[in-house]
């Protein structure tokens, strides 16, 4: 970690630091840098020990032979590539990709449309809009276990509500949501997308409110149509909003765990298995915390991918 | 959706047709939170219907049963004392790491800060069961498994990124000569940021409270794997094992689910504009 953060240092040597301040004593210059430093190092020193440290460690462990006896012995022998090429020859590992690849991009396509949509809406003015639109935030107030635990309920197969209502509507009424390996993907999908709702909602709602009114004037006086307006004026000056809803959509959506260990742990048939849901398998079920390791690098690799990407975007928007 | 985005067009109506319009809205987002808010509804009537077994419930519960809340209380009372134990505990481990940080990056001009800045940013990235992962080994070593102190650190460690970035560009705003004049008069670097600072960012420090607060109270992942034996069991992971055991039982599942959702609904109703600002200030600025 040290290494990383002393390289790091250097491309912000150009900011003029030192310009600013009276030239006093160096020594009380050094004091005061150095009670400045108080404040920043324990966040510093945590942040080296929570995520620079997990993200090392990591990969050592992905090359490293863990097995249930390494936790009364101590002893996890370097292996070699065994680890990677055990989790990649594996059938499960390309399933839990191509899963995790379909659920996050319709996860984020469902949250991101209908978010959207809602947002467009709450932007008319009408009465209770401010009441409705704080409520909407609920769910995603919930623990998304609890979420999921709540939809495992309603997505029960022969007593659960969803069913029970398609019923009455004679839209068949025995849908396995979560049983069937070709359903259940699906359900948790649908699920993630109600989750995700109230988050894209009220960002893109916040970025709408930042659209200057005027040019919404101009264009109705040019008598162009709603969505002419929507297509022309709205999704441009929108789009550094966008970029940042669909990046951080997809860095939760990713990742996740919670919601499908209540919904499905998984399964059936490993219909809903995940890199996350994978990584946490390896690791934590048949205590082999080195192929655990490789998918969980695999999983960072992806999001440092993406995290340039949000960087990209924070930066352009900031200044 | 579409349709009901179209309709504005802004020609002039006569008033009552402009005002039956209005409503028309509000009708239509009544809809909207009916369906969004439905299944917390369905936890609520599960959970007073505890007999349903593994019958089908009624849409509207007959009559107030509360069996379900009270062998819910009896099972889970502790797990959610626990929770609120372990997520005030991440709070302030949080803000007492967060705040001065914050402050710092803001203010102060030192080398290497950006990079810090930056570094802030990656780190919300980092997916939390690779933190898990390696974490889990080190508290073995450690002895910090099956404790509150290290189920806490974990949990602040899902909320001070975020409320460092949060504080950080409130902080930013605070006038530079406010923080000269409280230093001329003689305050410490300590006392101006705990007497001038602190107070002039309330509103940014509760925001980033409330919010490490929700992360750590509906943490589940950490107390999944950094737990081998029940001693220390938040709800989360309470009610999750609940549903392997009590499958049958849904009246008192939904009922202890009721229960930990209502730090959020309470959340929502005491601090709705902290909660807003908090989702938008800390995520796009």
């Amino acid at each position: 970690m040290s290494t990383t953060t002393a390289s790091a240092t250097a491309p912000a040597a150009d900011h003029p630091a030192t310009t600013v301040k009276k030239p006093g004593p160096a020594r009380a210059r050094r004091r005061r840098r150095l009670s400045q430093w108080g404040f920043i190092a324990p966040a510093v020193i945590f942040m080296a020990l929570f995520f620079g440290y997990p993200l090392v460690r990591n990969v050592l462990m992905s090359f490293q032979d863990y097995s249930p006896s390494t936790f009364f012995d101590g002893k996890a022998p370097f292996n070699g590539t065994d680890n990677w090429s055990k989790v990649f020859q594996d059938d499960l590992f390309g399933k839990a990709l191509w899963h995790t690849v379909v659920f996050t991009i319709g996860s984020l396509i469902g949250q991101f449309g209908i978010g959207l949509a809602l947002a467009v809406f709450f932007t008319k003015r009408f009465p209770l809009n401010g009441v409705l639109r704080s409520l909407i935030l609920l769910p995603w107030l919930v623990p998304m276990v609890v979420s999921g635990i709540v939809w495992r309920r309603i997505l029960d197969q022969d007593t659960g509500v969803l069913n029970s209502f398609l019923d009455t509507f004679g839209l068949g009424g025995a849908t396995p949501w979560l049983t069937s390996p070709g359903m259940a993907l699906f359900s948790v999908i649908l699920v993630n997308i109600w989750i995700g709702i109230p988050f894209n909602m009220v960002i893109l709602y916040g970025g709408l409110q930042e659209v200057p009114k005027e040019l919404y004037e101009a264009a109705s006086l040019d008598g162009a149509s709603a969505w002419r307006t929507f297509r022309s004026i709205t999704l441009p000056l929108l789009k550094p909003v966008i970029t940042v809803v669909l990046v951080l959509g997809f860095m939760s959506t990713v990742k996740i765990l919670d919601l499908i260990l209540a919904l499905t742990d998984g399964g059936p048939a490993d219909s809903t298995q995940t890199l996350g849901t994978l990584t946490y398998q390896n690791s934590f079920v048949q205590l082999d915390f080195g192929a655990g390791a490789v998918v969980g690098n695999v999983l960072i690799l992806i999001s440092a991918v993406f995290a340039v990407f949000y960087l990209r975007a924070n930066r352009s928007e900031g200044k | 959706m579409a349709t009901t985005t179209v309709t504005q067009t802004p020609a002039a109506q006569a008033p009552a047709t402009r005002a039956k319009r209005r409503w028309g809205a509000t009708v239509v987002g009544v809809f909207i939170l009916g369906v969004m808010l439905f299944p917390l509804y369905w936890m609520l009537n599960t959970a007073l219907q505890p007999t349903s077994g593994l019958l089908e419930v009624s849409p509207v519960p007959h009559g107030v049963d509360l069996s379900g809340f009270t062998s819910a209380i009896r099972e889970q009372g502790g797990h959610l004392l626990t929770s609120l134990a372990v997520a005030f505990g991440a709070v302030t481990i949080c803000l007492a790491i967060a705040a001065p940080a914050a402050y710092g990056l803001a203010q102060f001009r030192l080398r290497g800060t950006r990079t810090i800045v930056f570094g802030t940013l990656i780190t919300q990235m980092v997916p939390g069961i690779v933190i898990a992962n390696a974490l889990y080994s080190a508290y073995v070593d450690l002895g910090l498994v099956n404790s509150y102190f290290g189920l806490m650190l974990a949990d602040a460690s899902l909320g001070i990124p975020f409320a460092i970035v949060l504080m950080r560009s409130f902080m930013v705003a605070i006038p530079r000569e406010v923080i000269e004049a409280a230093e001329v008069d003689g305050a410490g670097r300590l006392r101006t940021f705990v007497q001038v600072v602190l107070p002039m960012s309330r509103n940014s420090l509760i925001t980033a409270g409330l919010f490490s607060f929700l992360y750590a109270w509906s943490d589940f992942m950490f107390a999944l794997t950094l737990n081998t034996t029940d001693d220390v069991k938040p709800v989360t992971l309470g009610i999750y094992q609940y549903i392997g055991a009590h499958v049958g039982d849904w009246g008192s599942v939904m009922a202890a689910s009721v229960l930990s959702a209502i730090p959020a609904a309470v959340l929502l109703v005491l601090a709705q504009k902290y909660i807003a600002a908090g989702i938008t200030g800390g995520s796009v600025k």
